[in-house]
């Protein structure tokens, strides 16, 4: 029997390509995602090591998880000279590090910045644990005045300076930019390269003098061990001489911590990223199940034949398995090679929004190659599977018979199943809504996923009325060509439903998500509209903080009546992470009408909060209690003042106020400013004014209410435009189902084909009557993903309504564009098909046996 | 019946018109080679022949004799080597593919052997399906008369699987009629069926003939079929080689053993 599968394998070449390109797609994303995954790891470690020391010391709890703010925290100078006398220590270096200095280019761009941080320190010839140097000099000479800098060689590459240049620099001290000589490049440790991280260095003295108001402190001393002395035995050496309120952390222990930060952030992509290649597969299965169904239709005589040669059923369902399982391999072998370019792909995907991973490795893991093959050999024979169980069905009386008709399953009973199905998912969508939290939205999540499998069962029946509406346009529009085509379609229902089920689950999500987007924009117009008062509002598009600077020299301006200054940070609430938004209570009012679900205004103070109506209601918080929030420095207890309702104004977990940030020991740095101006002031002279004082910074900008609300919104369709992206794949494989089946029809059909040839239908009307099938095929499954999107999209909406999206939106015009896509969609995927059946020589083809 | 109890001496001219008056199809000097070189094998080597407008003709021979490749190239289904082929005053060398199209469509109808109908459309849809394509509309007095002639009024709704082999054929006889061709091509239109049904499909081509002077050219190897005919063509090694006028069948299973003798004697020659 495997004789004859090898056999059936190559003499079928085509087939075995298309049924395979599935498992390739697949595949390709889980590998995709996870060598990029991977590669990004590698160079975070490559930075996490190859910037650590063997022993860091640091005041203590700093480097435990990213609390988006720099510590306030510092060193005194005086011990590193105390640190010299352990005869343990070979080096013992300290080290200024300051975050959010930014490099702008020639051009006036900023360098990185959309994510990865902008690091400054200054020089050191330490060792780093991965044995190299930290940094080395490669050209010029290091700075040592005020005005003078260095940067590292990538950086100041894609900036376009050369040494001598004038380098204009954001930062987050006073003032907020400056310029400096370059005086030299230094070259990064660590062959990953930055990720996107770009290294400034000062002076020693210069540093101190620009970010820690010329106090002789470091935010950190690095240690490296003498000869034959390990990271442990300095480290307990150390410990022995340190004050109190400082650490020290073996290196391993310290990167070991830092991966941890990272690794979160990491798993957060892959998982990302994995949701897709689940999506990818689910498609793919539905394409393999297709496949294998129509390749086994086609073959009944033949499987019926050995059958009558004396082969058992078990045989024939091994035969038919033993294909799938050569398909799986081939397919997850491509899959994975395809995976690797889909990685470089991503890479420079994630490059272009600022993660530059450089010359970075892209690792093929043995974890991602068992993988890849575990995940494509069992969808692949599950999909199979079915199928092979037909297939072993067929008796062996039927290789006699001219028409051979597998038995199937009636459509009567799937679509009760997929009532069923349908039935159940909607009752766990009633739980998940009656639940809370993540659980809710979990069994919202599998009620969608069982609904949508149900649809995609009850097709044949449900995409029957669909397809006769189309077909009654066609008969108008094209005549014959438009019944036969129509008629073609209605032939093999399941066929037809299974195809378009793999469009219609991409367009699901794709619809789903548009209403999601478009709600979320909406919502943020609203929210905007109805609670902002300030007339003008300094942002970073990039999220990246900036000098509290600017806060103050606004203030001065005529004609500025207010300036609200808004920070942010996380905290740790037990074991989760916490989003922090910090204001001055006095000048909240003049900004915005913070709406509050309870509590009150006026009592808030240093050491109150307000917590947010989804945070008070999954932690239980309410008015009146006591939270205690740990920062970097340790912990602080807070008073709950009130409750504020999310979706305003104010993002995040916790409103403090500045104050109360501050004492947390996070250095002061602001990240939005609402201004207010003096009622009789114009407001172009105020602006002029502002522009003025942001000169210099394309970080940070400018907008009134209507551009801050488009910011607001441009983010959301980043995001949005990432998940198309993403879900293309999906449509991608559904093209590909729709090319396939069409293809394996075409073939089945060749004698009709020739027939209709021979009686006069010319091969313009031939290619029609194919590519109007396949239009078919995808409007049908556009149809039903479109309306299914639009109803997990108002569920969706209002189970996460408390979580800001509290207006319902359709973009209408935008799911009809989706169904027109699917439309042209069905065209792309004719094209192949359909000349195929044009080309086909009428004599070869009423020949054909 | 349209015959003639006397037995006509074989002609050894073959391009002579059958009865009524001029040629619907005509081949002159037909070739047809496959492959190339030592391996080429002429399939047709030199065939003349006129088939008259109005006559129901069969061509003949045993197998290999090249008498499915005429009715294909003669049918513009394949092209010739050398050589003219005529439907009416039309020659099909040098037609593109889409006026090849235009001509099966419009002057050319076909009976193949087996799976000769659309199985997603009814009978009806089958029979207008060449004129449709065309995007023509039956002549509705024809279109009675052609599916009275064929009797298969009660079935018109039927889809071919609901249908006997024996109407199925009747639909497709009636399909090849509707759009009045010049001249139509029957493929062995009897190989697939029974003696019962093969009998209605013959008698209702040769009514074609009678009363609506219908040109119709048959591929068979059945003499009982050739029987029906007013004209039989044999074939033997790609070239025409006698012809009867009003045959009977047992005058066709005569001539037929002649020929295969002959063939089987000049290969054992040939070696």
């Amino acid at each position: 029997m495997f004789k004859v599968t090898w056999h059936n394998l190559i003499a079928r070449k085509l087939r075995l390509a298309l049924s395979a390109f599935a498992i390739v797609l697949g595949v390709a994303f889980v590998a995709g995602s996870f060598i990029f995954t991977d590669a990004l790891g590698g160079a975070f470690d490559g930075i996490v090591k190859g910037t650590t020391a063997d022993v860091e010391v640091l005041p203590r709890g700093a480097g435990q998880f990213d609390s988006f703010g720099t510590d306030a925290r510092t060193i005194p100078a005086s011990l590193v000279a105390e640190l010299s006398q352990l005869q343990e220590a070979e080096q013992v270096v300290g080290t200024d590090q300051v975050q959010g200095v930014f490099v702008i280019s020639k051009e006036g761009k900023l360098i990185g910045g959309n994510g990865p941080p902008g690091l400054a320190f200054n020089y050191n010839e330490l060792t780093a644990i991965t044995g190299d140097r930290i940094l080395t000099v490669a050209d010029g000479q290091l700075p040592s005045a005020r005005d003078e800098v260095a940067l590292d060689v990538d950086t100041a590459d894609k900036a376009g300076y050369d040494i001598g240049d004038e380098v204009t620099l954001v930062t987050p001290g006073d003032p907020p930019t400056m310029k400096a000589v370059l005086t030299g490049l230094v070259r990064f440790g660590s062959e990953g390269g930055l990720v996107g991280a770009t290294i400034t260095v000062f002076d020693d003295q210069v540093i101190k003098d620009l970010f820690f108001d010329g106090k002789d402190v470091y935010t950190n001393v690095s240690l490296t061990a003498a000869e034959g002395v390990s990271q442990v035995q300095l480290r307990d050496a150390v410990e022995g001489v340190l004050p109190e309120g400082l650490e020290a952390l073996t290196g391993d222990d310290f990167a070991a911590d830092q991966q941890e930060i990272i690794g979160e952030i990491l798993g957060f992509i892959n998982t990302f990223l994995l949701v897709f290649a689940a999506v990818a597969l689910v498609v793919g299965t539905f394409l393999i199940i297709n496949t294998f169904s129509i390749l086994v239709a086609q073959r009944s005589r033949e499987l019926a034949l050995l059958r009558a040669m004396g082969a058992s059923k078990t045989q024939v369902n091994r035969a038919v398995l033993a294909e799938a399982f050569v398909v799986s391999l081939v397919g997850s072998t491509v899959g994975l090679g395809l995976g690797y370019l889909l990685a470089i792909g991503l890479k420079a995907l994630f490059g272009v929004i600022g993660l530059d991973l450089g010359a970075a490795d892209m690792p093929i893991e043995l974890r991602t190659v068992l993988l890849s093959y575990v995940v494509g050999v069992i969808v692949t024979l599950i999909a199979a599977y079915l199928p092979a169980r037909r297939a072993s069905r067929i008796s062996p009386v039927q290789a006699m018979r001219d028409d051979v008709a597998l038995a199937e399953t009636s459509l009567r009973r799937r679509f009760v199943l997929g009532a069923v199905m349908v039935a159940g998912g909607v009752a766990l969508m009633v739980a998940g809504f009656a639940g809370s939290g993540g659980r809710g939205l979990l069994l919202i999540g599998l009620g969608m996923l069982a609904i949508l499998l149900g649809v995609a069962l009850m097709a044949p029946v449900l995409g029957r009325p669909i397809i006769q509406a189309l077909g009654s346009a066609y008969r108008g529009l094209f005549g014959t060509v438009g019944s036969l085509a129509t008629e073609n379609t209605l032939r093999n229902p399941r066929r037809t439903a299974a195809t378009s089920s793999a469009l219609m689950i991409g367009l699901t999500l794709v619809a789903l998500m548009s209403i999601l987007g478009q709600s979320a924009k909406v919502s943020t117009d609203k929210a905007i509209e109805e609670s902002l008062t300030a007339e003008l509002i300094v942002s970073n598009a990039t999220g990246q903080f900036f000098s509290t600077a600017y806060a103050g020299q606004i203030r001065e301006l005529d004609g500025v009546a207010s300036v609200t200054t808004f920070r942010q940070a996380a905290a740790k609430m037990g074991d989760s992470q916490v989003y922090l938004q910090a204001v001055d209570p006095e000048s909240l009012g003049a900004a915005l009408q913070l709406p509050v679900d309870s509590g009150s205004l006026r009592g808030f103070e240093d050491q109150s909060v307000f917590v947010s109506s989804t945070r008070a209601k999954s932690s239980n918080i309410d008015v009146g209690d006591s939270v205690k929030l740990n920062f970097p420095a340790g912990p602080m207890a807070f008073d709950v003042a009130g409750v504020f309702p999310v979706g305003g104004a104010v993002a995040g977990d916790f409103l403090l106020t500045l104050e109360g940030l501050q004492r947390s020991g996070i250095k002061p740095e602001d990240s939005l400013l609402f201004i207010s101006k003096e009622p009789g002031a114009s407001e172009a002279s105020v602006r002029a004014g502002i522009e003025d004082v942001l000169a210099d910074n394309p970080t940070v900008t400018l907008k009134n209410q209507k551009e801050f609300a488009d910011e607001q919104k441009g983010l959301i369709n980043t995001v949005l435009y990432i998940i198309y992206a993403l879900l293309g794949l999906a449509i991608i494989i559904a093209i590909l189902g729709i090319t396939n089946t069409l293809a394996l029809s075409v073939i089945e059909r060749t004698r009709e084909v020739g027939l209709l040839r021979a009686i006069g239908v010319s091969r313009r009307q031939l290619r029609s009557m194919v590519r109007l099938e396949s239009i078919a095929i995808s409007v049908l499954g556009a149809v039903l993903g479109v309306v299914m999107g639009i109803a997990f999209g108002i569920a969706l909406q209002r189970a996460i309504a408390d979580q800001g999206i509290d207006v319902l939106s359709i973009p209408w015009p935008q799911l009809g564009v989706f169904v027109v896509l699917a439309g042209l969609v069905g065209v792309l995927a004719a094209v192949l098909p359909a000349r195929r059946a044009a080309k086909l020589n009428v004599l070869d083809a009423i020949t054909t046996e | 019946m349209f015959k003639s109890a006397s037995k006509p001496s074989p002609s050894t001219s073959y391009t002579a018109t059958a009865p009524g008056s001029g040629v619907a199809a005509r081949a002159f000097e037909v070739r047809k080679v496959y492959g190339e070189g030592d391996a080429s094998v002429a399939a047709l080597d030199g065939v003349s022949i006129d088939f008259g407008a109005g006559a129901f003709t069969a061509v003949m021979g045993p197998s290999g004799s090249g008498k499915s490749t005429l009715m294909h190239c003669m049918a513009a289904l394949d092209t010739v080597s050398a050589g003219q082929v005529f439907i009416g005053d039309i020659e099909l060398a040098g037609l593109g593919d889409k006026q090849l199209t235009k001509l099966r469509r419009d002057k050319i109808g076909f009976v193949f052997q087996a799976y000769n109908l659309v199985p997603t459309l009814t009978a009806q849809e089958n029979i207008e399906l060449p004129l449709s394509i065309a995007g023509r509309k039956p002549d509705r007095q024809w279109f009675d008369t052609v599916i009275d002639t064929v009797g298969l009024r009660d079935r018109l709704g039927h889809r071919p699987n609901q249908l006997s082999g024996g109407q199925q054929q009747r639909v497709a006889c009636a399909r090849a009629l509707v759009s009045r061709p010049d001249v139509v091509f029957a493929d062995e239109p009897t190989g697939n069926l029974d003696s019962a049904a093969s009998a209605e499909v013959l008698a209702f081509l040769r009514r074609s003939v009678d009363d609506h002077r219908q040109t119709v050219i048959m591929v068979t190897h059945d003499p009982v079929a050739a029987s029906y005919t007013d004209r039989v063509v044999f074939l033997a090694d790609g070239r025409v080689v006698d012809e009867l006028r009003n045959p009977t069948a047992d005058d066709v299973l005569e001539e037929m053993k002649v020929l295969s003798a002959r063939s089987v004697a000049g290969t054992d020659s040939g070696r």
